[in-house]
């Protein structure tokens, strides 16, 4: 997606505001932002972030791009929507917040060892396989994103917690060969293909 | 009174041998007492929860919870859409809303349905569990349905995030809903009164990629409930459930804290103060044993 990313850089040039209005999810609702910062304070993770949604929103205005774009910020968001609620002028924050994480994601921008961004990847692509989640596998693929020898490392840390779900019936060693799943996984596997397709076409509308 | 019929989204969390099994369990045993039909919606799919935005973008993820609805209507037309999991019914719920008010999206939306022969309106209503419980319900009515009361059980209520934020229930505050409460006390036990954590995030996800941020803040939800005086901890949540049971252990030794506080569902409570069986309620699926419950289910 690199030539998106200087596709993108081209079209919009000075003006990232406008890059995020006609490609972020929600991203028309930035200027709204009045900086009163009750975002950032309400955020459960706000310390964690480099740039709370506020100094982002600034940042945006601000023409920051490659700031704002490989920040590790948003990829903090916890979906808890404290933020949704309690802005004054309604900023949806959270889906801006997902949206400006899957749109450094699409450009390659996204910082490549960031845990959520890795865990969100293999989210999508484990329930895309049989139309629903295999916690199982999740589970699995989630030690070992960090190499074999952490993988290791943190199943045998999460051990005693496993047992636990398996000898409670909430975890399934048959869901390793396959387990639940759609029946028309193939019908839905197209209908995600034909939408991706869609949202593509859009994007290369406004940037070419 | 007549069955009252709904169309279910179970979600994956809830099938069996997965991580909130034992809350489907419960919801059963409920809904047998109350006389409720859940029609489980055929094929239903992930609805890609608060962490497939990322690789799924807007269009893929709507089209998803939007598959759920379109077979809904097929199946179960004319009836409104009941979900336990709070992810699923935020998913599903936010997706209905941005078809209805924007017609461009509605019209990419139905193409790609169009892949796999099926089409979209959107015309039902999305509801949580809960939103059935008190609104067709009623918390008088669903007191009296109650055989053994939950006596001298002190109950700390953890609504969390996503069945109180963005949408919560009708005619509750975002900072101090006060239904599940209410709900504890309809069963007979006793809510806490000041409990500051009630609303506080678990991670969610996170808990899975930032697991010690995360369990900085379980810490703190488990922690509130002790200091006032709880002995269970209450949520509608799969994810808060498991986030705040789970990790106890891992806590303990990074916080030197002897936490074990059982966490289970409205559900289960309701399932026991109706006078369901161990199994039936999913006390089974306690990794830390409600035991106080389990000894009034032997009753």
């Amino acid at each position: 997606m690199a030539d998106l990313n200087v596709a993108a850089i081209e079209k919009y040039r000075n003006n990232f505001l406008k890059e995020v209005e006609a490609n972020v999810e929600e991203g028309e609702w930035v200027k709204m932002c009045m900086q009163c910062g009750v975002c950032s304070g309400s955020c459960p993770l706000g310390s964690a972030w480099d740039h709370p949604p506020q100094e982002l929103f600034m940042m945006i205005r601000a023409g920051k791009r490659e700031e704002v774009l490989t920040s590790d910020s948003m990829w903090m968001c916890t979906s808890c929507y404290n933020c949704v609620v309690r802005c004054p002028r309604g900023l949806p924050i959270t889906h801006i917040m997902h949206g400006l994480a899957s749109y450094a994601l699409r450009l390659g921008l996204a910082p490549k060892n960031q845990p959520t961004r890795k865990f969100a990847v293999l989210f999508w692509e484990n329930l895309v396989k049989t139309g629903r989640v295999n916690e199982l596998k999740l589970g699995l693929n989630l030690y070992f994103m960090n190499g074999f020898i952490e993988g290791i490392k943190t199943a045998l840390g999460m051990q005693k917690i496993g047992l636990g779900m398996w000898k409670t019936k909430r975890m399934s060693p048959m869901e390793f060969f396959g387990g639940h799943g759609c029946k028309d996984a193939k019908g839905l596997q197209a209908i995600l293909k034909k939408a991706r397709e869609i949202e593509d076409a859009k994007r290369q509308k406004f940037n070419s | 009174m007549a069955k009252k019929e709904y169309s279910f989204y179970p979600g994956c969390s809830s099938q069996k041998g997965a991580s909130a099994s034992n809350y489907q369990t419960s919801v059963d045993a409920m809904c047998d007492t109350l006389d409720i039909q859940l029609n489980e919606i055929p094929d239903w799919n992930c609805c890609s929860a608060s962490i497939g935005y990322a690789e799924g973008g807007e269009l893929p993820r709507i089209a998803l919870t939007a598959r759920n609805l379109a077979l809904s209507e097929q199946a179960n037309p004319g009836q409104d859409v009941v979900a336990t999991c709070a992810a699923c019914w935020l998913s599903t719920r936010e997706s209905k809303d941005r078809l209805l008010e924007d017609s461009q999206l509605m019209k990419e939306t139905n193409e790609a349905l169009a892949q796999a022969g099926l089409k979209v309106q959107a015309n039902q209503k999305i509801r949580h569990m809960v939103e059935v419980l008190i609104e067709d319900f009623g918390y008088d009515e669903l007191g009296a349905k109650v055989t053994k009361p939950l006596e001298g059980i002190k109950i700390a209520g953890y609504v969390g995030c996503q069945t109180n934020r963005p949408f919560g229930i009708d005619g509750e505050s975002f900072e101090n809903p006060m239904y599940l409460d209410k709900l504890v006390e309809t069963m007979g036990g006793e809510p806490l009164e000041a409990y500051d954590k009630k609303v506080q995030c678990c991670g969610g996800a996170l808990a899975f990629s930032e697991p010690e941020k995360s369990q900085a803040m379980i810490k703190d939800i488990i922690e509130s409930a002790y200091d006032h005086g709880a002995e269970m901890i209450v949520t509608p949540c799969p994810v808060c459930q498991m986030n705040t049971e789970v990790y106890q252990e891992h806590i303990n030794k990074k916080y030197n804290t002897k936490f074990n506080m059982p966490v289970v569902y409205y559900s289960t409570l309701m399932s026991v103060a109706y006078g369901k069986g161990y199994k039936e309620s999913g006390l089974d699926g306690q990794i830390i044993r409600a035991k106080k419950l389990e000894e009034i289910s032997k009753r």
